[in-house]
């Protein structure tokens, strides 16, 4: 294939960079510091390529690829069923909600609605998974900052959601339990109540991370006022979920373009910060978290019983046609676009990840600040590897 | 456990009591399940129209906003809002977008590569059709989606506006011979990245993007993956693991 002249610029300049950067240099513009593939505070193997001038960023750049797995080519080979095997691996540690917009997506090409009963577990579930996922964040947001002792306690308190996952599902991070019309199976005997005794505890967790972080004049003054982002400018770079709303922007996908869940059921509310800030970021996460406890009590009390399938073709064949269907994942919003072209496999799937988007922000926010407000400012954003990479 | 408000108690219980006469009535009659999706769908006609409304305004101001030249439009019903632009008006469409829908939020920036892919697999063996006939690939005719289209690569982005709730998908049909298209930048800075992205997984180029390296990529890799032609190759290698899965569903006997 001929490559344009462009091209080969690009790849110059590619390979110049990473020339430059395994080692420390002095130059006139100011010392490079690399961070990572392989550093604690990235959450996996992302690397970030920082030019300082002193302890002052003049520009950083997050170069990721090494966990990318390929999966909208790997989607063209799969048939739809096979394909939730392989989204539940995008944001690992909320898989279940990985793998509901794409089944939602698939359901509205068939035309296929889910029982009411397998809707409103898969809400439950959905919530179970935000709960696990946005815990650990609690944990990890304080260690980012220097507080060993959260992180703790956030593993601790999140395996009891696990279980809870793992008793439904039989898996704690990789449930694949999502089906094109329903679900695979329906709740154990004794979960509604064992659930609602770790919801208890979930709540209980929040106000020990309210108490232990919230608080603490260290954390204070690491993330109030650092790393601000202002609505416009999250806006325009996607940014979605916590991240939006701490900048005040008040939009949930749960509440405003919600579709095959039920939200409409639950009486909720959704938290927004003005400030923008890390501090805000936080804040927003731990409301969040209360909130979801608080929506998975009312809908633990209303599940309806009936069938948890609906009727649906043994071997799945979907209709030509194209599909956007987005959720409010843990991380923001999580999308898929499904090109079908009445073939058992999808043509194409376009997989929109929060915290691709979430990422693509950090050159224009890690301009300006100090070496250590990177971490934090990371940690705030709060993004999963294999989120950006797919 | 928190106390549920009585209106939710009731909400349940009706859809409780749903259910189980759905229930009811789905034994033993296979054709009633298709009754209730039916009246399930004019229940909830009030919401569609409305959707409809609102994706037809939008589309009557980007139609006025861009004089025309919009190529082609499709709205699916509740679903969002499909219009195609010719590659000369990808990003005054964006601008419209954003201006006179208020779409402010850049969803997302990909590409679509509608060539019948060469390595179409036969789902009944553990084979893979691999069909190196260049002559019988040219059979095989391109089928577009939504919005129709001209060209084997289509670009395609959504851009959502929060304050009318109303996500906009534009497409622009690229050249074959020179698929290229002018950088989203300016208008949405976010995309950036998706560009990047979309440059390396298809071979594409946007003119005045600051920094078109690879993303994921290695500096050296060959070839852009994304395209129908690029082989799997772990697929090359290794058969199929398993022929069309079928789970049986509750109550299937078989």
């Amino acid at each position: 294939m001929a490559t344009t002249e462009s091209d080969q610029m690009a790849y110059i300049a590619a390979q110049a960079a990473d020339a430059r950067v395994n080692v420390e240099v002095e130059t006139d513009e100011g010392m490079t510091l690399n961070l990572g593939p392989q550093h604690p505070a990235t959450h996996g193997t992302l690397r970030i390529v920082a030019k300082l001038d002193g302890e002052k960023v003049l520009a950083a750049e997050p170069i990721m690829g090494y966990m990318h797995r390929g999966y909208e080519k790997l989607t063209e080979v799969r048939t739809y069923p096979q394909v939730t095997t392989l989204v539940n691996r995008i944001d690992w540690l909320g898989s279940f909600a990985n793998e509901v917009p794409f089944i939602l997506a698939a359901e509205q090409l068939m035309e296929v609605e889910a029982p009411p009963r397998a809707q409103w577990i898969r809400t439950v579930l959905f919530e179970l998974s935000r709960i696990a996922n946005i815990s650990l964040f609690l944990g990890d947001m304080a260690v980012q900052v220097g507080a060993t002792t959260p992180v703790f306690y956030a593993f601790r308190d999140r395996e009891f959601v696990l279980n809870q996952i793992e008793r439904v599902t039989g898996g704690r991070f990789h449930p694949n339990f999502d089906r094109i019309g329903g679900l695979k199976d329906d709740l154990p005997k004794g979960w509604i109540e064992e659930t609602g005794a770790v919801l208890g505890k979930m709540r209980d967790f929040c106000d020990e991370m309210e108490e232990l972080v919230l608080g603490n004049e260290i954390f204070q003054a690491r993330t109030r006022g650092i790393g601000v982002i202002p609505p416009d400018v999250a806006l325009s770079y996607g940014l979605s979920g916590a991240n939006l709303r701490a900048s005040g922007i008040d939009w949930d996908i749960r509440r405003d373009a919600n579709v095959g869940l039920v939200y409409d059921e639950v009486d909720w509310k959704v938290w927004t910060h003005p400030d923008g800030d890390s501090f805000s970021r936080f804040w927003v996460r731990l409301q969040e978290t209360r909130e979801a406890i608080n929506i998975l009590e009312q809908l633990l009390g209303g599940i309806p019983s009936g069938p948890i399938m609906a009727k649906v073709p043994r071997i799945i064949k979907v209709p030509a046609g194209e599909a956007y269907v987005a959720t409010e994942n843990p991380l923001g919003e999580m999308g898929f676009y499904v090109v079908s072209q009445g073939d058992l496999t999808p043509f194409r799937v376009k997989i929109r990840s929060a915290s691709f988007s979430n990422m693509s922000i950090t050159p224009w926010l890690l301009k300006g600040v100090f070496v250590p407000d990177i971490i934090s400012i990371l940690a705030s954003l709060y993004f999963i590897l294999g989120d950006i990479d797919r | 456990m928190a106390e549920i408000p009585e209106h939710l108690l009731k909400r349940a219980q009706a859809a409780r009591e749903k259910a189980e006469a759905e229930a009811k009535s789905s034994t033993g009659d296979s054709t009633k399940p298709e009754e209730t999706a039916v009246t399930e769908t004019t229940e909830t006609d009030e919401e569609v129209i409305l959707t409809d409304e609102k994706a037809e305004a939008a589309l009557a101001t980007l139609q006025q906003e861009l004089e025309g030249k919009i190529l082609d439009s499709h709205i699916a019903t509740g679903r969002g809002l499909w219009i195609r632009v010719g590659i000369q008006d990808w990003r005054p469409a964006a601008k419209a977008a954003k201006e006179a829908l208020d779409c402010k939020f850049f969803d997302w920036l990909s590409a679509i590569d509608w060539m019948p892919s060469p390595y179409g697999r036969e789902h009944e063996t553990e084979q893979d059709l691999i069909n190196d006939d260049p002559e019988e690939n040219d059979d095989k005719e391109m089928e577009w989606g939504y919005t129709g289209g001209e060209t084997r690569f289509q670009l395609i982005c959504r851009v959502y506006s929060i304050s009318k709730k109303i996500g906009v998908m534009i497409k622009a049909d690229l050249p074959d011979n020179d698929p290229r298209a002018l950088s989203l930048i300016p208008i949405y800075a976010g995309a950036n990245w998706h560009e990047r992205e979309a440059r390396e997984m298809f071979g594409l180029t946007f003119d005045e993007h600051p920094d078109l390296r690879n993303i994921y990529l290695p500096g050296d890799f060959e070839g852009h993956p994304l395209r129908k032609d690029y082989p799997l190759l772990s697929r090359r290698m290794k058969p199929w693991p398993g022929i069309v899965d079928v789970e049986l569903l509750p109550g299937d006997e078989e």
